[in-house]
């Protein structure tokens, strides 16, 4: 069986590659012909379904400033898997998709699902936001972005409306979303389900059959115990009245926001491997009872910067006597109706701040 | 006045300059070298290595030294450096009957053909602490002699002749049951998305690769009567073994390498079941490097996840439990997990506190009105 000595000496370059990190960097399976691919691409532009398609001939490793990785880090086989179950999630709204989650080099729990999704999902024209809470400025929001900035060198914002791809952890941006724009989530755990019945074989059964009588039960034994339905975010909704789906840890102020949504809305579940989504303009239903309907709850205060009545709120405590107040969690909304001249309780105008 | 607190990108290039300072420690204390690390914390770097799914004993001493000894850091630097590798091909599988043993032991026979080699093992040490180590000297040259005879008759051991493995015995008399060898390509854990019910290689994938912590507490659940399965190790070897791999332009396989591993059968009894006539059973442990209490522990747990195949009765122990055990066993993404919920949750702990106060507000009026 073993060959003779030379034989392994001929091998031996492609066996056993050093760690010069170089073997890497023209490495690229599917990579295709790119000029050949490119007026499909500008006129995938404003076809967001089209274009997540289309970014599968969008290899461009050169536009990224880490050359030893591919653009957007993953190499393209994996992008090709991912993007498969983004079709799959997009083609049957709210199913979860099973997918090939990678090891990342951020910890499972950090956003690895929806990194991989927007990693996916990424082309070079793209101009990437990144929120955690609502806010550009959170550490991890800061970390993803600086992830991809390094790794794909793409245009990043901090304006809603300037964004093309929109990574977010528990919010869903006050300022309308729009035709082209893709909203991707970070969900911890998928299934609605999980917390009335541990086993993922179990679940998926129940999803099968429609079967979620559990959760009804539960939403009713709130209210018997309550009054009201316990639950204040990670709200589960029916999609398309079919699949009951988590909308990831979101407020439930948040929920009306999932429905009849322009943007193309995507969850990637990187620890639990799963994808799901929302096509744009999907009919999404907050669980509710006729004598007991959902209402989108929110702090009863206006914004102490900017004023605004419709935002959802922070808590700021600001000393140890108990005073507070309570700002919005978008930074991006409450930054721009500060410059368009709105003044809250607390607010000081941006020109004396920045002075 | 109130600003909103900003800096979030400051902070973190200062936290990890802070890292970088304390992973060096005392600059007057000379700083350890991989090269090191590797030779002189073997233990270590093959934990890394299992776990990490990579066989590389440079890189996880690298990875080792970057986390400043964390080895769930460690491993997760390797798994996040592996995933970005191509794949070239799948090497043969390996033929661990032909191992270059550093050690071999059975618990069920005397003596067996092949001999009992002890090795370089912490069995049968007298757990004291070794102060000359401290001192920095070094232990003195050992006196040991070349062992009188070793397997494959000389000391550098690298023609590894081929060393029968205990369960075969077993298995000419029909005592044990036989595993039969199939032809399907077994799934991979790290390119498929786990499915369950899994398949046993399927199973042995994720456990090999599992916490070192989790599998061994998990065995001694089933030891101490948590699906018990009356394990004896009926042989633990370690040693190197030769990877082949099939090149298609020659048309044959030639060595590409090779590995340590570990590989641990048991042999467990089993009176028999509605299905099953009595024979002894066997759990399967196979781990990177020489990591005899992961290999162990993982053949114990693969033993109590048969009980289906076996007939045998569901008593409704973690370690039986496929789910469980699967979902819970990868040290990366528990950590990971674990680790999440100190990111910021202020948007959901708000919704938590306007649902609290309005509870104990509608809860405070109808106390103070049936009063």
């Amino acid at each position: 069986m073993t060959a003779p000595l030379p034989a392994l000496a001929a091998v031996d370059s492609v066996a056993q590659p050093d760690h010069g990190r170089d073997e890497r960097a023209g490495f690229h399976p599917e990579q295709p012909d790119v000029q050949h691919d490119r007026s499909r691409e500008d006129h995938a532009k404003d076809q967001p379904v089209e274009k997540v398609v289309m970014a599968l001939h969008a290899a461009h490793p050169e536009k990224g400033s880490m050359t030893d990785y591919n653009f957007a880090y993953l190499d393209e086989q994996t992008k090709r898997m991912i993007r498969r179950a983004i079709l799959k999630g997009i083609a049957i709204p709210g199913y979860q998709v099973p997918f090939a989650s990678r090891e990342m080099p951020m910890p499972y729990g950090w956003g690895t699902g929806g990194v991989q999704v927007t990693a996916a999902c990424l082309t070079p024209d793209d101009t990437l936001k990144v929120i955690d809470q609502g806010a550009d400025d959170t550490t991890n929001a800061v970390s993803i972005r600086k992830f991809f900035q390094r790794t794909a060198g793409v245009a990043v914002t901090e304006a809603t409306t300037e964004a093309t791809i929109i990574q977010t952890r528990h919010r869903i941006p006050e300022t309308a979303l729009t035709k082209g724009q893709i909203l991707v989530y970070q969900v911890p755990i998928p299934e609605p389900l999980r917390f009335l019945e541990p086993r993922e074989t179990e679940t998926r059964k129940m999803h099968e059959l429609e079967e979620y009588g559990l959760m009804h039960v539960k939403l009713y034994e709130d209210i018997a115990r309550h009054g009201t339905i316990a639950t204040s975010y990670d709200y589960p909704v029916k999609v398309e009245g079919r699949y009951v789906m988590d909308p990831s840890p979101i407020p439930k102020f948040d929920n009306p926001k999932l429905s009849d949504n322009p943007a193309i809305q995507l969850f990637g579940a990187g620890r639990e491997q799963r994808i799901y989504a929302l096509p744009p303009h999907t009919h999404v239903v907050s669980l509710d009872f006729d004598d007991h309907p959902f209402v989108a709850s929110k702090a009863a205060h206006d914004c102490d910067l900017c004023a605004a009545q419709d935002s959802y709120l922070d808590e700021v405590i600001t000393d140890d006597q108990g005073s507070r107040m309570f700002v919005c969690s978008d930074t991006d909304f409450c930054r721009s109706r500060r410059e368009a001249g709105h003044l809250g309780r607390l607010g000081t105008p941006l020109s004396e701040v920045e002075q | 006045m109130y600003v909103a607190v900003k800096g979030g990108e400051r902070a973190i290039d200062a936290a990890h300059a802070w890292l970088a300072e304390e992973r060096r420690g005392d600059t007057g204390i000379a700083a350890l070298s991989v090269a090191q690390i590797r030779e002189q914390l073997a233990l270590a770097v093959n934990r890394v290595m299992a776990e990490g799914s990579l066989y590389d004993p440079d890189l996880a001493a690298l990875a080792i030294k970057q986390s400043r000894g964390d080895l769930i850091e460690a491993v997760f630097l390797i798994r996040a450096y592996r995933t970005t590798l191509p794949r070239f091909g799948a090497s043969s599988p390996i033929d661990t009957g032909r191992m270059a043993l550093t050690r071999r032991i059975s618990a069920t026979f005397k003596d067996l053909p092949g001999g009992q080699i002890l090795g370089p093992t912490f069995d049968y040490t007298h757990r004291l602490l070794d102060f000359a180590l401290m001192a920095e000297g070094e232990t003195p040259a050992s006196v040991i002699s070349a062992p009188v005879s070793s397997p494959t008759g000389e000391t550098g051991v690298h023609l590894a002749a081929a060393v029968p493995h205990v369960t075969g015995f077993l298995n000419r008399d029909g005592l044990i049951q036989t595993e039969t060898p199939g032809d399907s390509t077994p799934p991979d854990l790290t390119r498929e998305p786990m499915e369950l019910p899994a398949t046993r290689p399927l199973r042995l994938q994720a456990l090999t690769r599992g916490d070192e912590g989790f599998v061994l507490s998990l065995a001694y659940s089933t030891q101490r009567g948590y699906g018990r399965t009356h394990a004896f190790v009926g042989e633990l070897r370690i040693g190197t073994v030769a990877v082949e791999m099939d090149i298609p332009e020659l048309g044959f396989a030639v060595q590409i390498g090779e590995v340590e591993v570990t590989e641990c059968e048991t042999v467990n009894q089993f009176t028999g079941s509605k299905t099953e006539p009595p024979q002894f059973t066997r759990g399967y442990g196979l781990v990177f490097g020489q990591t005899e209490r992961k290999a162990i522990s993982m053949s114990l747990v693969d033993r109590a996840l048969r009980w289906q195949e076996l007939g045998e009765d569901f008593t409704g122990a973690p370690a039986q439990d496929e789910e469980f055990v699967l979902m819970h066993a990868d040290n990366v993404q528990a950590t990971g997990f674990l680790e999440h919920i100190k990111l910021p949750h202020y948007v959901d702990f708000q919704a938590e506190l306007e649902l609290i106060r309005r509870l104990r507000a509608e809860a405070i009026a109808a106390k103070e009105a049936a009063e």
